[in-house]
């Protein structure tokens, strides 16, 4: 092991330029520089977000402290490491999913969490985040790429089962990221058009029936207050107006940081966890938004980079899933918040107060620091 | 290898490469798909969302006006506002408001209805963080109460708004009348800009004729409030108009006195200052606390007060409707010499009756064996009905209704006394059409009294009087004396209409006063005993009204329905015969005789007037060196 580790540090450094220092700790410095920038912006928002609350940002910073320490340390390992640790790690996840629905606890009519004696409590779906793209990655990548039709049937029954028992706890928004995640590496593999077609010609006639038999009262409430929010100005649709009202009033440049009176005089609710990209589109703007979404776009484009310059396929497709379960993060919260989507409990990404998404994050980026750093000599 | 397979590795590369081109146009389509949804609603819809923006956060707020203060004609006050302390709760900071409810209830006296009301506005749809009323005008004990729990009641908030109060509501609520919350035909009837941050309207009284100019205009500020509609500053203010002070001509004192001449008894008196018109008394008894009805009278209260037998509630000085008796005489002897049907010196034989022709009716007089030879003057100092039975036939109805009418008799000839009634004053028209039944020289000889079918009310008794105070001018009753400011009270009292009561020789007013004046003085008089030892000349006529029956939901009681049978005792009268300064009328129900009863009660209202109460106001009339002179 530690003969590979010194091959392999030296193999990451093909050119013989000096990379000493980040290839010592395994970090990528474009990917850190982005995601530093991001995080750091984002405590400014999360600042006025929680109108002027120093703790809240101090106890975010010292969660996205140990999310870094997290990081720091799934960059470490070998991504042939999580390939090998794959298969278990998902048996685990399904096993910690089925004792959530069991003797899990939770609030507000939800059971997410697990509460083991010895351990901290934890949320064993978010895990999955990581661990359906490894284990999707894992079975498609033992095999031919493109996979056959009954390997992708497989590839698919990975995704689903986790999405199922998820949804089930009821956590939409975290079974749709589980879900996506091992729909891309299926994607990834190379599923061919026409099964796509096919697959999204199944979905949308799903769709309706997920209406009547599978979604509860208050997604489908949600659903209807996306479509016609004043239909409840109080209620259900009084989140999705204040949230509209507060973007719309920013206007080009926004109303100044901590200036923002939708967030401030507390109209928008949620405005430091799901709801804070309507904090920053009212105090900063159209032009504030357009960095936002500049900076995650940064981050989509290092990382699909790192997926394609990735040496085995088993990195690429997890490296890619994890990519795109990132940006599906910011895709639904910002389309949630605007009001083209329905409200899903989905955080906006290092940025909305919170600690378990963002621990589960910056691993899935130690992840792909790790698929960037370990790098070995290319052989035939 | 573990792969077991072998792998094309160059083609699966390409494969990745070509799926991550296609996942990265997806990712730039679907990320302009959100920047042009932002670029919608900030650049295109941005106008539209500021203004909600303002509207979250800037709220008009109605300021209301301050309501017009109310003095007497010495400048006392009859009513005032004062701060009302209310309890509110805000659901949303409450946590278990079943909880905080029980609690509340062992600290305040919160009754069934205040629940009740408070559970419904807790149901209906209504802004977060809204707070709801749960009891209005707590005490300054239940304050401090709320006080000491207040750090265990998050949520809970006392709140003050200003509220009419009547200091001396017991002797005024007749005479001013009272406001009550809005109801809701009142909001049907109001401008609903004006009375934005209004509760209370003028329900009857003063407060309700001079609504408008009590009230005031509204004013406004924006100020800025969060989620929870909590202000955090203002931002504008238009400052509102308050209602105007008026200053009445009541007097408060006067007012009192007619309250005490009266206590314990059933009545009513009205005084009117003759020159003027001004109303000096205004007092109905038994009165009633008008306080109770501002904020909301409890139903037992209101029930004590609506089903007693001596109806405080019922206004009798303006809406209590009598037979005038013989205190219309002195009116009718105006009528009866103007028309020429009797002369001064004209005298007649009174056998004790009357009778229109030798076969019919006989009409009695109050004096069994009669009057003998009596003219005009004795007539009206002794009352000799016959006189005026005589009178009546040689005038004819159409003559009386005439004279009648022009004293204002079946009218409200009020400027402003809101509610007063017209009470009745029939003529043959008026029969056929209310009875059905053709008009008979009975009919005549029984208004020749006062009885029969007529109807007037004091405030019209003291109105009549006051005119032959007058000699004849009219100057209409009314109430507002003074406005405070430069403006004066006639822009807003309505137009004076009556014409002068011009007699064919101006000399009867004096031949009148004169008769009246023998009433309290002369040797025969029928209130002589309440004329005597007078430092003034006065001019009155007592009158007894019988009571017929009993209203028929009246219970059996032996003594109440002695007293209540007995007649009302009436008294009009106006004092010093030369330039008059008083006039009054006197009703006691169940009084009795009109002489013994009514007659020393305008007595002391005279002697109050004119040697202790005027003098300090206007100057009286009076003056210190007749008193020497008169006074033994």
């Amino acid at each position: 092991m530690a003969a590979r580790e010194v091959f392999s540090s030296t193999a990451s450094n093909p050119l013989g330029r000096p990379r000493g220092f980040w290839s010592a700790l395994h970090l990528d410095p474009i990917l850190l520089f982005l995601l530093i920038a991001l995080i750091s912006g984002g405590l400014f928002i999360l600042y006025s977000g929680a109108d002027r609350n120093l703790e809240v940002v101090k106890a975010q910073s010292v969660r996205f402290g140990v999310a870094f320490v997290v990081m720091l340390v799934f960059a470490q390992f070998d991504p042939s490491v999580f390939r090998r640790w794959a298969p278990w790690l998902y048996v685990l996840g399904l096993a910690g999913l089925i004792a959530v629905l069991a003797v899990g606890v939770g609030a507000k009519g939800a059971q997410r969490w697990l509460a083991l004696p010895g351990l901290p409590r934890f949320q064993p779906s978010e895990f999955m985040k990581l661990v359906v793209p490894m284990m999707a990655a894992w079975y498609l990548s033992r095999h031919f790429l493109p996979p056959r039709l009954s390997r992708i049937g497989v590839g698919l029954v990975i995704a689903l089962l986790p999405m199922l028992l998820i949804v089930r706890q009821p956590d939409l928004g975290t079974s749709l990221l589980v879900g996506m995640a091992g729909l891309f590496v299926v994607f990834f593999a190379g599923m061919s058009w026409k099964l796509i077609s096919a697959f999204l010609a199944m979905v949308s006639v799903a769709a309706p029936v997920m209406w009547f038999f599978g979604m509860r009262e208050y997604q489908k409430q949600r659903v209807l207050t996306l479509l016609d929010p004043q239909s409840d100005p109080l209620g259900a649709g009084w989140n999705i107006i204040q949230s509209k009202t507060a973007i719309g009033s920013g206007g080009v440049d926004g109303k100044g940081w901590l200036q923002g009176t939708q967030s401030h005089l507390e109209f928008l609710p949620e405005s430091h966890t799901d709801f804070i990209v309507a904090v920053l589109a009212e105090e900063f703007g159209f032009v504030g938004v357009l960095i936002l979404l500049s900076v995650y776009f940064l981050i989509i484009l290092r990382c699909l980079f790192i997926a394609v310059t990735a040496q085995d396929s088993f990195s690429r497709l997890l490296a890619g899933a994890l990519t795109m379960t990132f940006f599906i993060y910011v895709f639904v919260n910002v389309g949630m918040v605007s009001g083209l989507l329905p409200v899903v409990g989905v955080p906006l990404p290092l940025i909305s107060y919170g600690g378990t998404s963002t621990v589960t994050l910056m691993a899935a980026f130690g992840v792909l620091m790790s698929i960037r750093t370990h790098r070995r000599m290319i052989t035939a | 290898m573990p792969w077991g397979e072998f792998k094309d590795t160059a083609a699966e590369r390409r494969l990745f490469q070509r799926r991550a081109m296609v996942m990265l146009v997806f990712v730039f389509l679907l990320l302009l798909v959100l920047v042009a949804r932002m670029y919608q609603l900030q650049v295109v819809e941005h106008d539209i969302y500021t203004t909600l923006s303002d509207k979250n956060r800037v709220q008009v707020q109605s300021v209301p006006p301050p309501r017009g203060l109310v003095y007497d004609r010495n400048h006392v006050l009859l009513a005032e506002n004062r701060p009302v302390f209310s309890v509110t709760v805000v659901p949303e900071r409450v946590g278990d408001i079943d909880h905080a409810l029980e609690q509340l209830v062992g600290i305040l006296d919160v009754s069934d209805e205040d629940l009740e009301r408070f559970q419904r506005r807790l149901r209906e749809p209504r802004r977060p963080f809204q707070e709801i009323p749960l009891r209005y005008d707590l005490t300054e004990d239940e304050i401090a109460r709320l006080a000491v729990h207040r750090h265990e009641l998050p949520g809970v908030e006392v709140e003050a708004e200003l509220v009419r109060y009547y200091p001396h509501s017991e002797l005024t609520a007749h005479a001013l009348g009272f406001v009550g919350r809005i109801n809701r035909d009142e909001l049907q009837r109001i401008d609903p800009v004006n009375y934005a941050g209004t509760n209370y309207i003028g329900k009857s009284g003063v407060e309700r004729f001079y609504e408008e100019l009590l009230h005031g205009k509204v004013g406004y500020q924006h100020v800025e409030t969060n989620a929870r509609g909590r202000t955090l500053r203002v931002l504008e203010r238009e400052n509102p108009v308050p209602g105007e002070d008026l200053q009445l001509h009541i007097d408060l004192r006067l007012q009192s006195r007619a309250h005490e001449l009266l206590d314990g008894r059933r009545g009513a008196i009205v005084a009117i200052e003759p020159e003027t018109g001004g109303i000096l008394a205004l007092a109905s008894v038994p009165g009633f606390d008008a306080n109770k009805f501002v904020t909301g009278i409890s139903v037992p209260d209101y029930r004590d007060l609506s089903e007693s037998k001596d109806k405080p509630l019922f206004n009798r000085a303006l809406r209590g409707q009598y037979a005038p008796a013989s205190t219309i005489k002195p009116m009718l002897g105006i009528a009866a010499l103007d028309s020429g049907a009797v002369t001064r010196d004209l005298s007649i034989w009174d056998p004790g009756y009357f009778q229109i022709n030798s076969k019919g009716r006989r009409w009695r007089d109050w004096k069994r064996g009669g009057h003998g030879w009596v003219d005009l003057t004795h007539a009206m100092a002794q009352s000799c009905d016959v006189y005026y039975y005589e009178a009546a036939i040689e005038m004819g109805i159409d003559t009386m209704v005439d004279y009648l009418s022009r004293f204002g008799f079946g009218e409200d000839a009020t400027l402003d006394v809101a509610g007063a009634l017209s009470g009745i004053l029939p003529s043959p028209d008026w029969k056929r059409a209310t009875h059905s039944q053709p008009w008979y020289p009975g009919d005549t000889v029984n208004l020749g009294i006062g009885q029969g079918f007529m109807l007037a009310t004091p405030l019209q008794l003291a109105t009549a009087t006051a005119l032959i105070a007058n000699r004849g001018e009219w100057v209409e009753p009314r109430l507002l004396k003074d406005i405070q400011g430069d403006r004066s009270a006639e822009e807003f009292l309505p137009a004076e209409t009556h014409e002068p009561l011009q007699l064919k020789d101006p000399s009867d007013w004096e031949f009148i006063t004169d008769a009246m004046a023998e009433v309290m003085h002369g040797s025969k008089g029928t209130a002589r005993a309440s004329g005597r030892g007078a430092s003034y000349r006065m001019a009155g006529k007592t009158g007894t009204a019988q009571v017929f029956s009993l209203a028929e939901d009246e219970e059996y009681d032996a003594e109440e329905i002695k007293e209540r049978l007995r007649d009302h005792a009436l008294f009009v009268g106006f004092a010093p015969t030369e330039k008059p300064q008083i006039a009054v009328a006197v009703i006691v129900e169940n009084g009795g005789g009109g002489s013994g009863t009514a007659a020393p009660v305008a007595r002391a209202l005279f002697d109050a007037w004119l040697l202790e109460l005027s003098s300090s106001g206007s100057g009286s009339l009076v003056s210190k060196a007749d008193l020497q002179n008169e006074v033994p």
